[in-house]
């Protein structure tokens, strides 16, 4: 008889289907894998040391870069954590919009992963209306921040500026006509707020096209039925938050179990799946974006008849008005202040967690007192969730390792941090 | 919310007294310390006792204590040559109190929706370390695996602790306080040999913004 020995396969680090930089090392006994070895840290930057060794808000950005497709809700964490320290609320505009745009960036998040997960898994289509519905919240971003991905726009008291009155629009070149020009700025014509309602009204219409690609379709359902499935205690044990945790049926929800910002005034469900496989956690995800489109719409409601201030009104976190400082001497040193030495955060320690769209997103603050924080430790989602891939892929084809990952929504900004 | 804390002080002090020390906390937050020699028991008790049920460990983080409270620059006091300039990279360590290393463990509980923070000193040795909760909560695995590649925190008893997110034969652990930020060595493609090689970086490690405490306004 000769001798049978399981085969050793090398899975990335670059592999379109490893989400980035994910090298995963599996044991096969035949085309089913008998153990996986995933290896992390190919995009490790050490932002938690960089952190360390800045002021405050000069880490901002940093956070956009963990998980590099749900930006404001890492924000969110990091000055939730700041704000907990100081001991200071943002104003109530503020907080909408907060929320508003932690909504814009779970559609986002979720658009993105439903676009990539069903590319891998052999649907070309749904990735490309994905990305045109992406293109409209991307242009949201933009509107309000003046970049397309790392905004930057949350700080400690608020956020940097109000909501435009006004959209950049299209302009006719050589190579977009007239027609099509006024035809992408139909939508454009008024402020950030309009548009943005005018996404949501389209919204439902696009998902329910993803639905009917998807939902029902025979290859989709044999791919993902029955597919990595874990236990709610399992799920627990392992770590799991958001979605991954969801569906398995435990309707846990940061939103609603620990509101933050003003989750507690918004009406919205949490959809939780029944038995804890790659096509519940599909069928949560596209549910989350409606009922995230539900919060946005709530939120542009309150923030039409609500105007206000949307940063604190502390000279020590927020900046001058540009006229201020012309003709005051005191306005041009609390400027000079804030942006070289920062402000000085009291001693003591805190964990500020959102429900971001991949799951508990939390960020644990040690601070001595200093301008910088003395530790700052990001607690990703997706490290818990990669962590627990070798149990979910053991006995599972090799086809479906590339479900499981998709599945897990994984992002390695966050994961290696 | 306080009650609530409170009432899970009161709850963990129940099953806990004597073994977890309560250390001050933000109002609605939970912080306790434990020694590693109780480490083990008391999150066992945690997870499995009725009213604390804390099911997830969300977070384990390992915290390098070693220039905790020590600024750059002094602006509490003048000489008479006015305030002290820029950055003295060579100031006496001082001496730690409960030891270098310590470990923090976030603790959620979904079941009752509560959370709750323990901290566990190291031994003050070249190898710190401290036994692990693996066996109680699985997502340990790698969060221990971290801590012990970036801190150099020896979880004892842990199944597989290899370093997880630095580069493969990476040589110390990057997040310790004595380690430069810029790290020790830089790499480049040598078209002589073909390959990639290490060498010790040349930039020189500086301090843009000068770390300064301040008490009288936060």
């Amino acid at each position: 008889m000769s001798e049978i020995r399981n085969f050793t396969l090398n899975f990335g680090p670059q592999h379109p289907a490893a989400h980035g930089v994910l090298r995963l090392v599996l044991e096969m006994d035949g085309e089913v894998i008998s153990k996986a070895d995933p290896h992390i840290g190919l995009l490790h930057r050490g932002t938690e040391k960089l952190a360390e060794s800045k002021p405050f808000n000069q880490s901002i950005g940093y956070m956009d870069r963990l998980d590099y497709v749900s930006m404001m809700c890492n924000e969110h964490a990091y000055v939730l954590a700041i704000e907990r320290l100081l001991g200071v609320t943002p104003p109530e505009r503020a907080l909408y919009i907060r929320v508003m745009f932690d909504e814009v960036t779970r559609i986002l998040n979720h658009l993105m992963w439903l676009g990539a997960h069903s590319l891998d898994i052999g649907a070309m289509t749904v990735f490309l209306l994905c990305f045109k519905e992406r293109e409209d919240l991307m242009d949201c971003y933009e509107a309000v921040s003046g970049t397309r991905m790392h905004a930057t726009y949350y700080r400690p008291g608020g956020v940097y500026r109000d909501l435009p009155a006004e959209m950049p629009k299209y302009q006719a070149s050589k190579w977009r006509s007239q027609k099509d020009a006024d035809r992408l700025n139909e939508a454009r014509a008024g402020s950030l707020l309009d548009f943005l309602e005018d996404f949501t009204r389209r919204f439902p219409r696009a998902i329910a096209e993803y639905e009917t690609l998807l939902t029902d379709n025979r290859i989709w359902k044999q791919r993902t039925v029955n597919i990595g499935v874990v236990s709610p205690e399992r799920a627990k044990q392992l770590g799991f938050t958001g979605p991954m945790l969801r569906g398995s049926g435990l309707a846990w929800d940061l939103r609603k179990q620990q509101p933050y910002a003003v989750y507690e005034r918004m009406q919205f469900d949490i959809p939780v799946g029944a038995t804890g496989d790659c096509y519940d956690r599909y069928l949560v995800r596209v549910e989350e974006m409606r009922q995230s489109n539900e919060i946005v719409k709530q939120c542009i409601a309150w923030l039409r008849a609500n105007p206000g201030p949307v940063m604190i009104d502390d000279r020590k976190l927020r900046p001058p008005q540009r006229a201020e400082m012309k003709g005051d001497m005191e306005s041009l040193i609390h400027h000079f202040k804030l942006f070289t030495e920062g402000y000085c955060v009291p001693e003591g320690e805190t964990y500020a967690a959102v429900e971001a769209p991949k799951g508990e997103f939390g960020v644990y603050i040690v601070s001595d007192g200093a301008n910088k924080p003395y530790r700052v430790k990001c607690r990703a989602p997706g490290f818990a969730h990669l962590a627990a891939l070798p149990e979910m892929v053991e006995g599972h084809m090799l086809a479906d390792v590339v479900a499981m990952i998709g599945t897990q929504d994984i992002v390695f900004g966050e994961v290696d941090r | 919310m306080s009650e609530r804390i409170e009432e899970l002080a009161r709850n963990v002090d129940a099953h806990l007294v004597g073994r977890v020390n309560r250390v001050p906390s933000l109002a609605d937050e939970l912080s306790y310390e434990v020694a590693a020699a109780d480490l083990t028991a008391v999150c066992r008790t945690l997870r499995d006792t009725d009213g604390l049920r804390f099911d997830t460990l969300i977070d384990v983080c390992g915290v390098d204590y070693l220039e905790y409270g020590r600024d750059e620059w002094r602006t509490a006091t003048a000489t008479r040559t006015g305030f002290s300039r820029g950055v003295n990279r060579n100031a006496a360590r001082p001496a730690g109190e409960r030891g270098r290393f310590a470990v923090v463990y976030h603790l959620l509980s979904v079941a009752l929706n509560q959370r709750l923070r323990l901290r566990v000193y190291c031994d003050d040795s070249d190898d710190p370390m401290v036994p692990t909760v693996v066996d109680i909560w699985a997502s340990a695995n790698w969060f221990e695996r971290e801590a012990f590649d970036l801190f150099g925190i020896l979880f004892s008893g842990h199944p597989d602790l290899r370093r997880l997110l630095t580069d493969y034969g990476f040589i110390g652990h990057p997040f310790r306080k004595d380690f430069p930020l810029s790290g020790n060595v830089e790499v480049r493609y040598d078209p002589e040999k073909q390959r990639v090689v290490y060498e010790p970086v040349s930039i020189e490690p500086r301090v843009l913004v000068p770390r300064v405490i301040r008490r009288e306004h936060g």
